[in-house]
Parts: structure tokens; C-alpha cells; sequence
């Protein structure tokens, strides 16, 4: 009997421990706070989003946003911590609080806010689903792809995106849906596939790492609308504020023309939306349980949208986008900030 | 269980003995206390998630099943669109699984004996042939041994256009494997009627020419009549209807060959893959089950006369057999399991299917329980028929 004895007292504390942190539910800043760096969950392999460069360190658009988020709270930009999640393990990471922000291009969608119980803050990139051909397939529109095999990445809402598209167009298609980035790029560019669909973003990553770059082209049709943005739980209202205005702070601060060069300058501005924005006028900072320079840091640290997106994805990059929808919405595009007071 | 408590209970002094001394009721309950702690466990894990999943308001159920699934699948064995739900997407799922694990169970079962033979054959360069494929397959792993052969599939092969065409009507490019089949013709079904009866009839056959071997020692070629049979029945039927011979023949329509018969490379490469690393486990196992009966019984049998086909089929294969079948059934199981590596290079099977619903509905826990229970329930139905044939085979103790 002593034995069992033993084993059930072994697996009560099991229990116990299960429930206990079953059921804690701290507050995210302070868990953070106490941990000491801010845990983002990341793409890990999506060049201008999420990746290591040669160096080993990380870079990219949802990089720079986990960071802005480390300045906000931490004021030091390198006091967080990236851990790669595939697109199945993502939401789950979220979950479970292995991760306490997810930027890793996802989609915000109407079943992912309610069934997963998630929520999803400002759009830190607009994207949509297109196709890239060979050249020499003499494709010229999407709407000539009836019949043809299509490459695709599972874990997306890329298999219905492409699903609902030739459905609506009354055209047939063949899916080989491989799970792994590089497998997949390979398989295309060896012909396995005459196109490839993902966000365009992505399409203009793997047509840089193409044997041939030149000879592949990606098509005008943008199929979806892809709005992608940063991830928190449900539940915590005083997190999600943060992880929003860090978005919006980098947005507002190219939109009043502040960047991590003249931000110290800005700092003597005498327009009153510039210091309460940066914190001259103390308030913002109380109001979100961070220190009054968080915008501030994250300028300074980080820099502003437009640098951000310039560095990582811009024209002058491997990917080469143009601003198109994510230009600030005096030049046509989607990015505006509400006021900051 | 029982057998231990019965055999624990066999003292018919045990009324004096109080209970905790007795073992057969100490044994009992043990096992209740043990029982009691798994399904307390289990309780405790089951409502600890489901609290959680109710706090974080994340879905529940299997609702989602007869949801419009809205994605495509590559090949099926049903016919299936985007817009078909959840639950058929499933089925399509288990199909291909079912498809690469039947098609990849027997040809590794021909080809591992194949090469068990080969491995125990006098002849010295096709012993060290198969010794060097079995050592050669064994110890690379699958994965890798999935992703050459998925890479010389679409390296190797031409794109459609420039397809290779070895036979008239048959072209294998990196689509694919086609292969002309006959238009369909009434006279087919007949045809798998025929095959059906010629089957019956030659197990009465056997069965009798077994009776009259019994009464009077006469042989019968059984078994070459029963595949005659076989193969003139359908034939039969085929030249009364007229010997309906149109054949459709796979074409080139816009980006890809439509019609006959079509292998997908991902198909291909996957079975490919598991067959020849599973088959080098089998050829082991066949060498050690006829390593296993011992040479006097070979000799024995030569000595009354037997010709060596009788002696392998009628002395060593039946024994050698108890020893085969078992390890052999592990095997079927793993090549099973090891066909949901197919979501690596991109074949739709069970996993790939519940991955794709799992990442647009988001319900991770239904999903994986959903392939659990798939492979749980061929795992067991394949060990419930090997051990039924295992029975068969096993030598009966009189």
C-alpha cells in the first residue's frame, strides 16, 4: 500500500499544480514586469516580418513592433524575448500565456477574435493573398488559372482565400499544400506547381531568394483582404491598450513627423500634440499604467512606422513594396492614428 | 488480469487469512485504487480544459464538422469540392491515408519477403545485395529517405509540356504518373462478378481437392486451377460483351493531363518512401523467422522425399510464420503511423486534412483527438485481424 500511497500523493501535488496555474490570472503587465522581458511570439523564417539575419539578430515589421512594445513598458527596446511558432502553434502559444503578444502576420477575422478568444489591435500591415508565376507560363491574369496546380501553405486563411476565388470564378485548381516554407518554395520553383498563392508580402520574399528572380512574376489580383496585426487575449483590457497605442504611437509619431532622428529636438516642440505625445505634458503615460516616456522610447528606439517599414520591407529592400495601402492616410493609404490626449 | 487473481486464489484455507494478507484481494484492490486515480486524473485534466477554454471563450464541440469547409484537396478517392463540409473533408482524409497504408502494406510485405529470401540465398552477390539495401534503408530516416524522393520526383521529371512519354498514352511529368484505363463499359462490373465467382469457385476447389488428397492420396493442382480460374472467368465475360476495348487516354488540357489514371508525385514519393524503409524491417524479420526453423526439419523433410517447393511450403513456411507474424504486425502499424509524415511534402492525408480544419476553425483539441482516433482505431482494427490470422497460423498443440 505504501507505494501507492506514495504515487497518489505524487500525483495530488500534480494536481494541485496544474490547477494553481490553471487558474492564476495575473494581470499581463505585472507578470511582465516581474519576468523582466516581454515574450513575442514571431514568424522566425519571413524575411522583412519575422527572421535572424546572418548576424543572428532579429529583424523585421512584426519584430519592430514586439520591440516598440519591450520600449513602451521597459523603456529598453532589447528587453524582450522572440519565440518562433509556427501558424498551428501560434494562437495556441497565445492561449496558454507561453507568449504574451503575437506578431507574426496573422489575419484578423471574425472567428479568430470570437471562437479563439482573441483580440486583435491595430493593423500594423495591410496585405492580401495574390499569385506568383513563372514567367514563361505566360500567365498574364489570375483569372487565366483554371486548371492549375497551386502551391499553397497550410495554416492560413490562404486555402480558402484561393478556395473561395476559383469557386467564384467557375474554375478548377489543384492544391499541394506542403507545411514547410523552404520545402514548398522548392518544390514551386522546380515546376511542381505552376503558381504559388500566399500574402503578397510574402510572394515578394520568396521571388527574392528565386533561383531567377526575373523570372517570376506576381500577378495583379489581389484575391483578399489580409488585414494583419498584432495578437493579445481576451481578457485583459489594460494589455490590450498598451500593445494598440504601441502600434498607434509609431503610426501617430510619422504622421507629426517625428523621428528616431529628431525626436530629441521634438522634444523642445512647442505643439501642444507633440508634448503630450512624447510626454512633456505628462497624462498618456499614467493613463496606460506605463512610464510618461514610453512613446517617447518607442521612437527613439525603435523609430517611427514609416522607418520601421522602410527598413524592413520598403523599396530599397530585398522585398522592395511600396507604401500602396500602408502609407499614412494623408498619401492615400490606411495608416491614421486617433488623437493622443 | 483475471488469469493472475484465479491463479492467486487457489489456497481453500484463504477464510482464515484476513483480506490484506490474501493477494488475490490485495491484487483487487490495487487495481481499483489504480483505476479510480486514472479516471480521477482523467476528470480533473478534462474540466481543468474545459474551464480554461470556457474563461478564454475559445469553441468547443465538433459543431464545426457540418461547417462548409471552403478549401480544395489535392486527390480523393470520393469526389469532394471546397464546398463540402468539414466531415467529408475528414473522410477524404482517412481515404488517402487508408489508400497509401493498404497499397504500402502489401508491396512491403511482397517486397520484404523478397528480400528476406534474397538475404538467407546461396547465390553470394545477391545475398550482400540485400543485405547492403536492408542496412542502407534501415538506418536513414524516413523523413529524409520522404524528402529525396519527393526531390527526385520534381527535379527528375519534365514540366507537362515537355512530358515524357515512354508507351503511347501513358506520360510521366512532375504532375504526375498517367496511365491510359478502359471507358467505363458495362461489362466491368460483370467482369468484378466474374472475378467474385471464379474466387468462390476456386475455394471449393481447393476444398476439394484437399478431401480427395485425404481419401486417397491423389494430388490436385489446386491452386494453379484456382488462378486460372481467376483470370479466364473475367476474360469470358470480357469477349461475350463484345471485348469493349476503348481506352481513355489522360490528355493535356491547359496546365495539367486530365483523364485515365494519374499518381501524384506526392503519392508517389510518400509510398515509395514508406515501402522501402519498412521493407527492409520486414526482410529482416522474414530472414530471422526462417532462421528460426531449424535445419533438421528441412533435412527431415528432404529425406521422405519432398521436392524443396513442398518442403518451403509445407515445413518451414508454416512454422517460420508463428515466428514472422508478429513482429510483422508491428511493422503494418508503423508504416501506418509513419504515413502522417505526409504532411511533409505535401500529401493529403488524415493529418493534413485536420491540420487545415484546425487552422480555420482553431479548434486544436477536437482536431488532434479526431487523428488520434483515426490512427488509434486502424492501429487496432489491423492488430485485431493479424492476430486473428496469427491464431490461424500457429502451430496446434495436441
Amino acid at each position: 500500500m505504501k507505494r501507492a500511497e506514495k504515487v497518489a500523493v505524487v500525483l495530488f501535488a500534480v494536481f494541485c499544480l496544474f490547477s494553481v496555474s490553471a487558474v492564476q490570472a495575473g494581470e499581463t503587465l505585472d507578470a511582465v514586469k516581474t519576468r523582466g522581458y516581454v515574450s513575442v511570439g514571431v514568424n522566425g523564417g519571413l524575411f522583412g516580418f519575422g527572421m535572424p539575419d546572418e548576424k543572428g539578430v532579429w529583424r523585421g515589421l512584426d519584430v519592430d513592433t514586439g520591440r516598440a512594445v519591450a520600449a513602451a513598458v521597459f523603456g529598453d527596446a532589447e528587453k524582450v524575448k522572440f519565440v518562433t511558432l509556427t501558424t498551428q502553434t501560434r494562437f495556441t502559444a497565445l492561449q496558454s500565456k507561453e507568449i504574451d503578444v503575437l506578431c507574426r502576420n496573422a489575419t484578423r477575422t471574425l472567428t479568430r477574435e470570437t471562437d479563439l478568444g482573441l483580440n486583435f489591435v491595430t493593423v500594423n500591415y495591410y496585405d492580401g493573398q495574390g499569385f506568383l508565376v513563372p514567367k514563361k507560363l505566360g500567365v498574364k491574369s489570375a483569372k487565366e488559372l483554371s486548371g492549375a496546380s497551386v502551391c499553397t501553405l497550410p495554416g492560413t486563411t490562404t486555402e480558402q482565400n484561393v478556395g473561395d476565388y476559383f469557386r467564384a470564378n467557375n474554375m478548377t485548381l489543384k492544391p499541394v499544400v506542403i507545411e514547410q516554407n523552404t520545402e514548398l518554395n522548392q518544390a514551386f520553383f522546380a515546376g511542381r506547381c505552376d503558381c504559388l498563392t500566399s500574402d503578397a508580402s510574402q510572394l515578394a520574399g520568396i521571388r527574392a531568394v528565386a533561383p531567377n528572380p526575373d523570372d517570376y512574376v506576381i500577378l495583379p489580383e489581389i484575391i483578399s483582404k489580409e488585414p494583419l496585426a498584432p495578437v493579445v487575449r481576451h481578457g485583459d483590457e489594460q494589455w490590450r491598450d498598451i500593445v494598440d497605442f504601441c502600434v498607434l504611437a509609431m503610426i501617430a509619431a510619422e504622421d507629426m513627423g517625428i523621428t528616431s532622428k529628431n525626436v530629441e529636438e521634438m522634444l523642445a516642440s512647442k505643439d501642444p500634440n507633440i508634448q503630450r505625445f512624447l510626454g512633456v505634458t505628462p497624462g498618456n503615460g499614467k493613463a496606460l499604467g506605463l512610464d510618461e516616456k514610453w512613446a517617447y522610447n518607442i521612437v527613439k528606439q525603435v523609430g517611427n512606422y514609416g522607418e520601421v517599414f522602410e527598413r524592413n520591407v520598403g523599396e530599397k529592400t530585398k522585398l522592395g513594396i511600396k507604401r500602396g495601402l500602408n502609407a499614412q492616410w494623408r498619401d492615400g493609404g490606411l495608416m491614421y492614428s486617433p488623437p493622443f490626449k | 488480469m483475471a488469469e493472475d487473481l484465479s491463479a492467486g486464489n487457489d489456497a481453500s484455507a484463504s477464510e482464515a487469512v484476513p483480506f490484506w494478507h490474501d493477494p488475490a484481494k490485495r491484487g483487487m484492490a490495487f487495481q481499483a485504487a489504480f483505476l479510480i486515480l486514472v479516471l480521477t486524473m482523467g476528470y480533473v485534466l478534462f474540466t481543468i480544459t474545459r474551464g480554461n477554454l470556457e474563461r478564454q471563450s475559445i469553441a468547443t464541440g465538433f459543431d464545426f464538422l457540418t461547417r462548409e469547409a471552403g478549401f480544395e484537396i489535392g486527390e480523393s478517392l470520393i469526389a469532394y469540392s471546397a464546398a463540402n463540409t468539414y466531415a467529408r473533408a475528414l473522410v477524404v482524409g482517412i481515404l488517402n491515408t487508408l489508400k497509401v497504408a493498404v497499397i504500402g502494406i502489401v508491396m512491403t510485405v511482397v517486397l520484404g519477403g523478397l528480400v528476406g529470401v534474397a538475404r538467407l540465398s546461396a547465390n553470394w552477390l545477391l545475398a550482400r545485395l540485400a543485405a547492403a539495401y536492408i542496412e542502407v534503408l534501415q538506418n536513414i530516416p524516413i523523413l529524409l529517405q520522404l524528402f529525396f524522393w519527393y526531390a527526385i520526383f520534381r527535379e527528375v521529371l519534365p514540366s507537362p509540356r515537355q512530358t515524357m512519354n515512354p508507351i503511347a498514352g501513358v506520360y510521366f511529368n512532375n504532375r504526375g504518373f498517367f496511365f491510359p484505363v478502359p471507358k467505363h463499359d458495362p461489362a466491368h462490373e460483370m467482369m468484378a462478378a466474374a472475378f467474385v465467382a471464379a474466387w468462390v469457385a476456386g475455394l471449393f476447389l481447393r476444398r476439394w481437392a484437399r478431401r480427395r488428397q485425404d481419401l486417397t492420396g491423389r494430388t490436385f493442382p489446386g491452386w494453379t486451377c484456382s488462378v486460372l480460374l481467376l483470370l479466364l472467368f473475367p476474360f469470358g465475360v470480357w469477349l461475350a460483351f463484345g471485348a469493349p476495348s476503348a481506352m481513355e487516354i489522360p490528355q493535356l488540357k491547359g496546365f495539367n493531363f486530365e483523364g485515365g489514371l494519374s499518381i501524384s508525385p506526392e503519392f508517389g514519393a510518400l509510398l515509395l518512401g514508406l515501402v522501402l524503409y519498412t521493407s527492409a524491417f520486414v526482410a529482416e524479420i522474414v530472414r530471422a523467422g526462417i532462421q528460426a526453423v531449424s535445419h533438421g526439419q528441412t533435412e527431415a523433410a528432404m529425406s521422405i522425399g519432398l521436392r524443396p517447393s513442398l518442403v518451403l511450403s509445407l515445413i518451414v513456411l508454416p512454422q517460420a510464420l508463428r515466428v514472422i507474424i508478429p513482429p510483422l504486425t508491428s511493422q503494418m502499424l508503423n508504416l501506418t503511423k509513419n504515413s502522417s509524415l505526409a504532411v511533409a511534402i505535401g500529401y493529403p492525408d488524415v493529418v493534413s486534412v485536420v491540420n487545415t480544419t484546425i487552422n480555420q476553425t482553431g479548434q486544436a483539441i477536437e482536431g488532434v483527438l479526431m487523428i488520434m482516433t483515426v490512427y488509434l482505431v486502424l492501429s487496432l482494427a489491423t492488430s485485431a485481424f493479424m492476430n486473428w490470422y496469427n491464431k490461424k497460423m500457429a502451430l496446434v498443440e495436441r
